[in-house]
């Protein structure tokens, strides 16, 4: 019953967004906007507890629910491959340099300058 | 549906599967049904090699049912028409995505300049380096505006790439194959990198899939360790407002 009631608040909360960023013409859709409505939502018992019950089990399947559009992209991959080898080479440089920046960036930032962070004793980098 | 049995004297057997077969794939409970039972198997052979990347099940269930339906002539319409149940969740999931983060919102608060520092610069690396690369090769410009918006989750990549003269068609495939590119690679990139896997380590990898492979990666960060999975949600919903804000901002200046 609460992972219920905790769909009901998502779906609440997602209309909600959706009709603050059409009204206002904000540029994140309605979805985004619901989960900041949540994050503020969130302090109350009578939000917290059903979405909690609800928000694990969607979110530890979200990988499934890629599939459709995935499926969209493969049998649409015509519109890709006329630019060839190239245009493979360029996503997946690019994916790799966006990966390892963040990845780097942020490792060295926690290991350089975080007080509070307890665990200093792995290897350093940078 | 009527069944024209007149036609079937010859092979009634197959000509009768060939039939149910039309008619199934043309009802919407094909394309749910597949959608989950392929998923489903996919997830369980994942779980059998310890979640190595290569057997992403996201991968390997959308390689599964886009073969399948370009072997059947089965169009994408109509599998959709089933999948959509499953597509819809989508929405109320981002919107969930406030729970992880609620849950560590004492951490967030005091990391959040460094988060932010690394959001942007991931951001800026990912989509420059698109946008370099694409002009080195020599691709067309409205291909290269249609790349810019690539590691944001697609939906809101399409809308970007809308709005500063991008085709969203194929930003729609950029974004899902960047998606699944930092899925199938991301394990072995850190590993080479030497970004440990202690707690900061994780968090570390974790934005590093939300930034670059969005959704996708934050899917396979979710299964692997939960506080990627949460930092990798931050990093998908920094990107979003980071991407819409300055992308059509950057691109009119330019």
């Amino acid at each position: 019953m609460n992972g219920l009631r905790g769909l009901g608040w998502l779906l609440v909360l997602q209309s909600m967004g959706e009709l603050l960023s059409r009204g206002l013409s904000l540029p994140l859709p309605g979805p985004v906007v619901g989960m900041m409505l949540l994050l503020v939502a969130l302090r109350w018992a009578v939000v917290r507890e059903p979405v909690s019950a609800c928000a694990d089990v969607l979110l530890s399947h979200l990988s499934l629910l890629f599939v459709p559009v995935g499926v969209g992209v493969m049998t649409h991959l015509s519109i890709v491959s006329q630019y060839g080898g190239r245009m493979l080479l360029v996503l997946v440089v690019s994916t790799l340099i966006g990966l390892a920046v963040t990845a780097l960036l942020l490792n060295y930032l926690w290991r350089h300058d975080d007080a509070g962070n307890t665990d200093e004793s792995s290897p350093k980098h940078g | 549906m009527m069944t024209p049995a007149t036609l079937t004297n010859q092979a009634p057997s197959m000509a009768n599967f060939v039939e149910l077969w039309v008619y199934l794939s043309a009802t919407p409970l094909f394309g749910l049904t597949a959608t989950l039972v392929v998923y489903l198997l996919a997830q369980a052979a994942y779980t059998a090699v310890n979640h190595a990347p290569w057997a992403n099940p996201v991968f390997w269930t959308v390689t599964a049912i886009a073969s399948v339906l370009l072997l059947t002539d089965v169009p994408y319409p109509t599998y959709f028409a089933g999948a959509q149940f499953i597509h819809f969740l989508l929405g109320p999931a981002v919107v969930a995505l406030a729970w992880p983060l609620w849950q560590r919102r004492a951490d967030l608060m005091r990391r959040w300049g460094r988060l932010l520092l690394a959001a942007l610069a991931g951001g800026v690396a990912a989509s420059g380096s698109a946008l370099a690369l694409g002009w080195a090769v020599g691709l067309p410009n409205d291909v290269l505006l249609s790349l810019a918006p690539k590691s944001v989750t697609a939906p809101v990549a399409m809308g970007i790439a809308a709005s500063i003269g991008g085709i969203p068609a194929l930003t729609a495939v950029f974004s899902v194959v960047t998606g699944l590119i930092g899925a199938l690679s991301g394990k072995y990139l850190f590993d080479g990198l030497r970004i440990p896997t202690d707690a900061a380590g994780w968090t570390a990898r974790g934005f590093a899939l939300g930034t670059a492979s969005h959704g996708i990666g934050a899917a396979r960060a979710m299964q692997v360790h939960a506080d990627a999975g949460a930092y990798a949600a931050l990093a998908l919903g920094l990107q979003v407002v980071l991407a819409s804000l300055l992308l059509p901002l950057l691109m009119r200046l330019i």
